[in-house]
């Protein structure tokens, strides 16, 4: 049969061409639409983000501030930043991969808030809309972390509607959290206990947790933020009885669980791969499941760790740093697991694995050298340099990204019916690997070497290795942009895909790829563990067809 | 195509039973005051470490603050509180008449807060006693008894009360939003026996807001109770 | 030799020039070994596991593995006893920075966008450059008259922040003459990259050479004395403890008794609170009535006073609680919040910079 376009698939009724006018797209109650128009949103501010990322590592070739003005550079690599985390990171896997395989997952017909779902989306678009407005109205240049006073007496950029956009933009986050966390809490299906969850599941609670009870700190920081920078109140301002560190304690008590906002996603899409590329239960389910709560709760009383130059007592950045060096062994439990589950496994290196093991790479590094950061003694030299760069580029890239792009590859059949390219699923992934670490690797040396970070121009002595990191991030950019490519094309002439293309255990591969609007056209019911690869139908009909041909 | 199942009232289609769609809005509206909690924490947070550094200057910052109104207040939102409870109660038992009486009480008692307050910050407006731009006169805290030496952590005190009685009434106005809903709701017969969960849903933040101010007006007003100064 | 300064030829590490250099380069090469040790670990496990075990047919289902406790409990106890000698080694590394010994060369140090002024004992200044001698403990005392900036010393290893408000240190002991980077390390504005500066390490004499040939205005202490009695400090501040506030000589180390109960010590924090915000830390014995000096003294001549405070502070030990002698004209203790008379003396008009 000639190839058609998604939209009529053999006459099957599915969610993508229930209805295609644009009103039934904007006015969705359905998580699988809702979850797509936010792969639409994050992808236009992922490509933002990375253009800002270009001018920066242009800019840094030369030693000379010859690109970019001051200023001009100032406002780029805050933009950067603030566009990167707050309209990419956080939402990422959760509003797009959550938002469609939860419900699936645990057997339902959608999420416990369908219009708070969709409300979500509007808010995150009001708040992507009114960051828009900033960047053409000249952006910020504060940096992401907006410290006063700089950023609430001296700056003279939009620093106020920013602070306002992050703040509308914070509640996307927390009705998302919220909706999962009642999701998964009142709605899995008959017989889907809690220990028989998939781990995604468990990664998108821990995450939901952090979203709830991290983002309203953020909330009122920057709206505190606000009122001081228009009515100079004195909050944050030392002349008027302030004081201006007080600011970094609430910033960072959300801000560091932030980052696990954008970590332990990504970990449960691997837990996924992982079990599904090797065939086997995850080794140590249990403890992988409780990891990521651990990670959760902990993050929260680590915040500390980012203000070990700025004069806090002694005393309390030695509490921050044990409690860190604790919240890094859960983190060294999933990894040592999902390495010990390939034991004896039955290993296919599909696209999506071949991100997995990149993950499994470059999070160990990246949690390595966040061991660097957390010991008290050598943050003092290492802080606010590049090596504090290329750690969280290394976690929040290297290891997030990836963790999204793995998943994206890997529930693409799901999402839109349709196989993409393996071949150049395969090269783009290892393209992005070798980008990613060129980038990224010397900037640990350029860090160890005293390089300060947010530096327009610097000492001629760090040429070197900054011409190493942009071209790396040349190359980075290709493999990032090939996906663009090959995915998009897929959906009008990729090989249609079946149910379950990866002979994956799970209840979203026992509905059609795409699933009709309701998810199934019977009421699931889970009588047997997660991963049981034994009861998957695909692998026991390979068998079968096996034990016919010998 | 699927089958339809008989139609209850009031059950989503995304729900199994009512039970499952009960839970949900129940464990939904605790978890959204978790996020109030940690909301309003921050400005808690900001109270106690100003507090701990200017103890004098919280002590006087909270003697200009009017305990009688601040009380009268109190009580009202109490008493409001009740009401509220009543209202949930007899959604409960599917009275609507009833319920309607006592959310328009809950409502107008909300009201009579909001004027107090409405009172309250224009007189200290009036009495140049906000702390912004230039509105901020150390004379005119002098003329209330406060050292000179302590009119800056004076201004702290009252940006601090400000902020956290200026968002509490934020959430006071949300409030009397979701009773005029809830109220036109009752009206058109909405709420029954069966199917009552937005108000007691409702009652739970209302109750929020409540226990909300029960720990700023201490903090606020009473701090500073046993000072004898000229003045108020 | 020590492995680390091998390293140095290689550019990995800046120079060691300070005390702390060495110890630290150590410590992160004990953890670049361990990182390699587990990168390299896992590498190779799953580089094996993923060759050994490849998927040989479509319908194979390998035997599940739940879990293994032995090894569970094993790979969580020893990665973290690994880590808390991590944290103890840095924790200690971390109180020898940030405890600065008494008995340093003393330099003040103001940030703001975009320059570094260094002060030394004797009133010699310098902009964007710091001279240190060779051997000798020094303490920088820092604060920053606008944003928060941050003083990085790559080859010495050290970094504090200068914040706005109040004030912190950074101490160390050159180890190698030579010249070496100085960058603002916290973001600060438009020229933050352009904030940097040289740190000149010379031999003591050279050193004392240098200080003559600096044009000298006052010193600190002295310049502080004249605004002592031109702010009129000295009228409440009187010698024997019979003014309307406490005496200060030889108080500077000494722990004093607050109205409130509490002890405190006088450092230049409280020296530079009392005069900024005298309401917050009242002493026991002395009512409330001291004016504030906010908005009519800079940074710098409050460090002048703190200084000249500290000039007639050095005859004694320190550590014995000073108790004021009970005041005359005041009225005798009086509880938290009972002020006496209401204020109406107007504090003098400041002396121009």
């Amino acid at each position: 049969m000639a190839s058609e376009g998604i939209i009529r698939s053999e006459g099957r009724k599915n969610y993508l061409n229930a209805a295609t006018t644009v009103k039934s797209w904007l006015l969705t109650l359905d998580h699988k639409r809702i979850g797509l128009l936010y792969l639409f949103a994050i992808s236009f501010f992922f490509a933002l983000g990375g253009i800002y990322a270009t001018l920066i590592r242009l800019e840094l070739v030369t030693p000379e501030g010859d690109l970019l003005t001051p200023e001009m550079y100032n406002r780029v690599f805050t933009m950067h930043g603030v566009t990167m985390i707050f309209f990419f990171l956080i939402p990422s896997i959760p509003a797009v991969l959550g938002n469609f395989c939860l419900p699936l997952m645990l057997g339902a017909k959608d999420v416990a808030f369908p219009k708070l779902n969709l409300m979500s989306w509007y808010v995150f678009m009001i708040g992507g809309s009114m960051m828009l407005y900033t960047m053409l109205s000249g952006g910020i240049d504060t940096g992401w972390t907006f410290y006063p006073p700089y950023s609430s007496i001296y700056s003279n950029s939009q620093v106020t509607i920013a602070g306002v956009s992050i703040f509308i933009t914070g509640f996307s986050s927390i009705l998302t959290g919220l909706n999962f966390m009642v999701t998964i809490h009142t709605m899995r299906a008959p017989g889907l206990t809690w220990f028989r969850l998939p781990l995604f599941v468990w990664a998108h609670y821990a995450t939901s947790l952090i979203m709830v009870l991290g983002t309203p700190v953020i909330a009122i920081t920057v709206l505190a933020l606000a009122f001081e920078r228009t009515l100079q109140i004195g909050i944050f301002d030392p002349k008027l009885g302030g004081d201006p560190v007080l600011f970094q304690h609430m910033f960072w008590f959300y801000s560091h669980p932030a980052v696990y906002i954008m970590i332990l996603p990504s970990m449960g899409v691997i837990s996924e791969l992982i079990a599904t590329m090797t065939r086997k239960r995850i080794f140590g389910y249990n403890f992988v499941a409780f990891s990521s709560l651990a990670i959760a709760v902990f993050g929260f009383l680590v915040w500390g760790h980012h203000m070990f130059t700025t004069s806090q007592s002694m005393y309390t950045g030695m509490v921050f740093s044990l409690i860190s060096y604790a919240v890094a062994i859960p983190s060294a439990i999933k990894t040592f697991n999902w390495t010990a589950t390939i034991y004896k496994g039955s290993v296919s290196f599909d696209t999506p694995m071949i991100y997995a093991l990149a993950f499994l790479g470059l999070f160990t590094i990246g949690g390595m050298t966040g061991l660097f950061l957390a010991a008290l003694g050598l943050d003092v030299h290492l802080q606010d340099t590049y090596f504090v760069v290329a750690h969280f580029h290394y976690v929040m890239v290297g290891s997030a990204v990836i963790g999204f792009l793995g998943g994206l590859h890997y529930w693409w059949p799901k999402i839109t019916g349709r196989m993409y390219s393996e071949a150049l699923g395969r090269i783009s992934a290892i393209i992005i690997f070798v980008g990613f670490n060129l980038t990224f690797f010397p900037q640990f040396v350029l860090g160890q070497l005293g390089m300060p970070r947010r530096y327009h121009a610097y000492v001629p002595e760090y040429q070197v290795l900054h011409v190493l990191s942009s071209a790396g991030a040349s190359i980075l950019a290709i493999g990032f942009i090939l996906p663009v490519f090959y995915l998009a094309w897929s959906l009008m002439y990729g090989e249609k895909a079946g149910a379950n293309p990866w002979m994956a255990a799970g209840l979203e591969w026992q509905t059609p790829s795409p699933p009709p609007t309701e998810n199934f056209t019977y009421q699931p019911v889970v009588t047997h563990e997660p991963y049981e690869f034994e009861q998957v139908p695909e692998i026991k009909q390979a068998r079968e067809a096996e034990l016919l041909r010998a | 195509m699927a089958e339809h199942a008989t139609h209850i009232e009031g059950l989503a289609h995304h729900f199994v039973s009512m039970e499952q769609q009960k839970e949900a809005g129940m464990i939904g509206m605790w978890l959204f005051l978790v996020t109030e909690v940690m909301f309003f924490g921050g400005l808690f947070l900001a109270y106690t470490i100003y507090r701990t550094i200017y103890p004098e200057g919280f002590l006087y910052g909270s003697h200009l603050l009017n305990v009688t109104l601040g009380g009268t207040n109190t009580v009202v939102l109490i008493v409001s509180s009740l009401t509220m409870a009543m209202g949930v109660y007899y959604s409960q038992k599917g009275e609507p008449k009833k319920v309607m009486g006592f959310l328009t009480l809950t409502l107008i008692l909300g009201l009579v807060f909001l004027v107090i307050k409405y009172f309250e910050y224009a007189s200290k407006i009036h009495d140049k006693l906000f702390p912004a731009m230039g509105w901020y006169n150390p004379e005119t805290t002098g003329a209330h008894g406060v050292p000179l030496n302590l009119q800056q952590p004076v201004r702290v005190f009252l940006w601090i009360y400000f902020l956290m009685t200026g968002l509490h009434a934020v959430h006071m106005i949300v409030g009397a939003g979701i009773l005029i809903t809830l109220i036109l709701m009752t009206r058109k017969g909405k709420f029954t026996k069966n199917y009552n969960s937005p108000v007691e849903i409702s009652g739970l933040y209302w109750h929020f807001v409540d226990i909300v101010w029960i720990f700023l007006f201490p903090l606020l007003y009473l701090t500073g109770y046993h000072l004898s100064v000229g003045g108020h | 030799m020590n492995p680390s300064s091998f390293l140095i030829q290689i550019p990995f590490f800046p120079e060691q020039a300070s005390n702390f250099a060495l110890e630290m380069d150590l410590f992160y090469l004990f953890l670049f070994a361990l990182t390699g040790f587990f990168t390299v670990l896992i590498g190779v496990a799953a580089i094996y596991f993923l060759i050994k075990y490849r998927r040989r047919s479509q319908g194979e289902v390998p035997e599940q593995i739940e879990g293994h406790l032995k090894l569970e409990i094993t790979w969580t106890v020893i990665p973290f006893l690994i880590s808390m000698v991590i944290f103890a080694w840095g924790a200690k590394l971390y109180y020898q920075m940030y405890t600065p010994p008494t008995d340093a060369l003393e330099i003040f140090v103001t940030g703001k966008q975009w320059m570094w002024r260094a002060q030394h004992p004797d009133g010699q200044r310098e902009i964007n450059e710091l001279h240190v001698p060779l051997g000798r403990r020094v303490k920088l005392t820092m604060t920053s008259e606008d944003v928060i900036h941050s003083y990085y010393i790559p080859a010495f290893r050290t970094k504090t922040d200068l914040v706005p408000g109040r004030y912190t240190t950074s101490w160390f002991t050159p180890t190698k003459t030579g010249t070496y980077h100085l960058f603002c390390a916290e973001y600060c504005g438009t020229q933050h990259s352009g904030m940097i500066g040289k740190v000149m390490v010379m031999e003591y004499s050279d050193y004392q050479a240098w200080l003559r040939g600096v044009p000298r205005e006052k010193s600190p202490a002295e310049a502080g004395e004249q605004l002592f009695t031109s702010l009129a400090c000295s009228n409440c501040h009187l010698e024997n403890n019979s003014g309307r506030g406490p005496s200060l000589q030889n108080l500077f180390g000494k722990d004093v008794k607050l109205a409130n109960g509490a002890t405190v010590k006088v450092d230049e924090t409280y020296l530079r609170e009392s005069i900024l915000n005298p309401g917050a830390k009242t002493v026991v014995g002395y009512t409330n009535d001291m004016p504030t000096f906010q908005g009519l003294v800079t940074e710098e001549q409050v460090a002048m006073i703190i200084q000249y405070i500290k000039s007639i502070g050095q005859k004694q030990g320190s550590g014995q609680t000073a108790t004021p002698a009970p005041a005359a004209p005041a009225p005798a203790a009086q509880e938290v919040g009972r002020p006496a008379a209401p204020q109406t003396a107007k504090p003098a008009a400041p002396q121009g910079d």
